[in-house]
């Protein structure tokens, strides 16, 4: 027995000489990486660095609160959160013709097992739409905008509507076609037109999820909102762009608060509606 | 006082048509707060609709269209084009790597390790994990220039603070929803915490940690390409120059590489999901 047996198990990692090549792999990949991403954290605590940081911060407290600034604040935290909802409500407008187009499940000749080619082209028409609109950035939109309209909420809006369009219609045309196709494909069998298959069919058993998604991008839209003010689109962003280029500390102290809390409530107001659809 | 007995209803209650809106009905409220939303947002907000719907600006963007969809392709753009891909891809490998280290460094102290945990720490980690991640990449970006200065490191700062705060509360999750049998079992025997830690807990998580990790890549890759507006580095400082110059073919060029980066760091991760689920 003793003689199968090693006397002793094996003091070192079996995987030893594995593990140190995937270190040194890892590595040889890595540093290239930092190299190319300018990674020198030190230059942070460099003083010609360290100083204007430092004194930036310094303003941070206290954050300016009078009532003229609040009032601005106010006026532009509502300005970001009417820039989302209108823009989330043309998505809405845009997304709901396209999905219907797009969903294969509302396809008559489809129902035969083939779809015809006209309808089936025009369906990978449609969702191709769908990808270039999501696939361009919103802040790319945004700047396109800006150029076209110029700078204010209409840039911001026009934004969020044309990328929440494409993100709305792909998810909606998803939970329709994964939602029952029974009841759709029998009103359609017997001779219901493909809204009222989609009114009375696919409609009712989707809607609270359609709803909640919903919700859930307008949340999203809220935070892009806010974003999209940086190159000029309006809203919070553009307020606390100015006042970083203002070096005003007490101003985007007050601002960051006020968006970190908009976001909570937003959070907040969104689980519970999705919670109450549910 | 006579008791009043409830006269009976002329027609069985069930046979009565529902009342259009019933201060009762809560998805009524609920639709009628969205419509007073909607409306505010639209007539709150100056919207310039003849602006954009105008000829002139229609024309415009049918040509910046056009130019989009001619990408500029000449040898000495593409070797500009190639640096600004890579230092993007650098950005979002070397973001999200140093945010899988902060977010799990947080995780710790913001996660209850096992039923006797006092786990003191766990309220102020989970605050700060939030408000790192309710201020998105690009307000970090803009507030991370003052320290960092213009180029990519701001911009891989960027991406880490935002993204520290989403891995961290996902991997106290994570951590918190291991199963305490194999930790117990070890610290019952008087196994020190830390090794506790990593021969019980982090095992079992692992695998889930390093899927959120790959999904926050993929995220950071689409951040990473438009942070560089703002003056962070990488494709979205050429596409803002490119822009305002309404240089188009240029532009539509820095767009389909963004393009292609999102699709490569798909693929990527999702082979290596393929690879780790195996």
């Amino acid at each position: 027995m003793s003689a199968v047996l090693p006397r002793q198990p094996a003091r070192r990692d079996p995987a030893w000489a594995r593990r140190v090549f995937w270190l040194l792999a890892a590595g040889a990949v890595l540093w290239p990486m930092l190299v190319l991403a300018e990674f020198k954290p030190w230059l942070l605590l460099a003083p010609e660095s360290l100083e204007p940081t430092l004194r930036f911060l310094a303003g941070f407290v206290p954050p300016r609160l009078d009532g003229e600034f609040l009032a601005l604040v106010a006026r532009e935290t509502w300005r970001t959160v009417a820039i989302a909802t209108a823009g989330l409500t043309l998505a809405l407008l845009l997304a709901l013709p396209l999905t219907l187009l797009a969903v294969r499940s509302l396809s008559i000749s489809g129902l035969t097992g083939r779809m015809a080619a006209l309808p089936a082209a025009l369906r990978l028409a449609v969702r191709a739409l769908l990808v270039v609109l999501r696939s361009v950035p919103e802040l790319v939109w945004a700047l396109v905008f800006v150029r076209v309209v110029g700078l204010g909420a209409t840039a911001g809006v026009l934004a969020i509507a044309l990328t929440y369009a494409g993100m709305l219609g792909k998810v909606y045309a998803e939970i329709l076609e994964s939602g029952e196709a029974h009841p759709t494909e029998t009103l359609l069998r017997n001779g219901a037109g493909r809204l009222q298959a989609f009114f009375y069919g696919s409609l009712p058993q989707n809607a609270g999820e359609l709803t909640s998604y919903t919700v859930y991008r307008w949340e999203c839209a809220i935070r892009s909102s806010a974003v999209l003010g940086f190159v000029g689109a309006g809203g919070l962003g553009q307020q606390m762009d100015s006042s970083m280029k203002m070096f005003n500390g007490g101003e985007v102290s007050t601002m960051l608060l006020v968006f970190v809390l908009l976001v909570a409530a937003t959070d907040r107001l969104s689980a519970w509606l999705r919670r109450t659809l549910a | 006082m006579p008791r009043i007995t409830p006269r009976p209803a002329a027609n069985e209650v069930y046979r009565l048509p529902p009342p259009l809106f019933d201060a009762r009905c809560r998805a009524c409220w609920m639709v009628a707060g969205v419509l007073v939303l909607v409306v505010l947002s639209f007539w709150s907000l100056d919207l310039q609709w003849g602006r954009f719907l105008s000829l002139e600006s229609l024309g415009r963007m049918a040509r910046f269209a056009a130019e989009v969809a001619t990408p500029a392709l000449d040898a000495a753009f593409l070797r500009k084009l190639l640096p600004a891909a890579l230092e993007t891809m650098a950005m979002s490998v070397v973001g999200t790597l140093l945010a899988v280290v902060a977010g799990l460094l947080l995780a710790l102290p913001a996660s209850k390790l096992h039923e006797g945990d006092p786990a003191r720490w766990r309220g102020p980690t989970r605050l700060l994990l939030n408000a790192l991640r309710s201020v998105p990449e690009l307000m970090w970006a803009a507030l991370l220039l003052i320290a960092a200065g213009l180029g990519p490191l701001a911009g891989t700062l960027a991406l880490a603070a935002h993204t520290s705060g989403v891995l961290g509360r996902l991997f106290a999750e994570c951590i918190e929803n291991a199963a305490q049998g194999p930790a117990f079992a070890l610290r019952v025997r008087g196994v020190p915490e830390g090794r506790v830690l990593l021969y019980a807990t982090l095992p079992q998580a692992l695998p889930q940690l390093v899927s959120y990790a790959l999904y926050r890549w993929e995220n950071n890759i689409r951040a990473a390409a438009v942070l560089g507006v703002v003056g962070a580095g990488g494709l979205g400082q050429m596409l803002a120059f490119h822009l305002s110059l309404f240089q188009m073919a240029e532009t539509g060029s820095v767009l389909a590489a963004m393009i292609v980066l999102v699709g490569l760091v798909d693929a990527a991760s999702y082979a290596a999901r393929r690879a780790l689920a195996r």
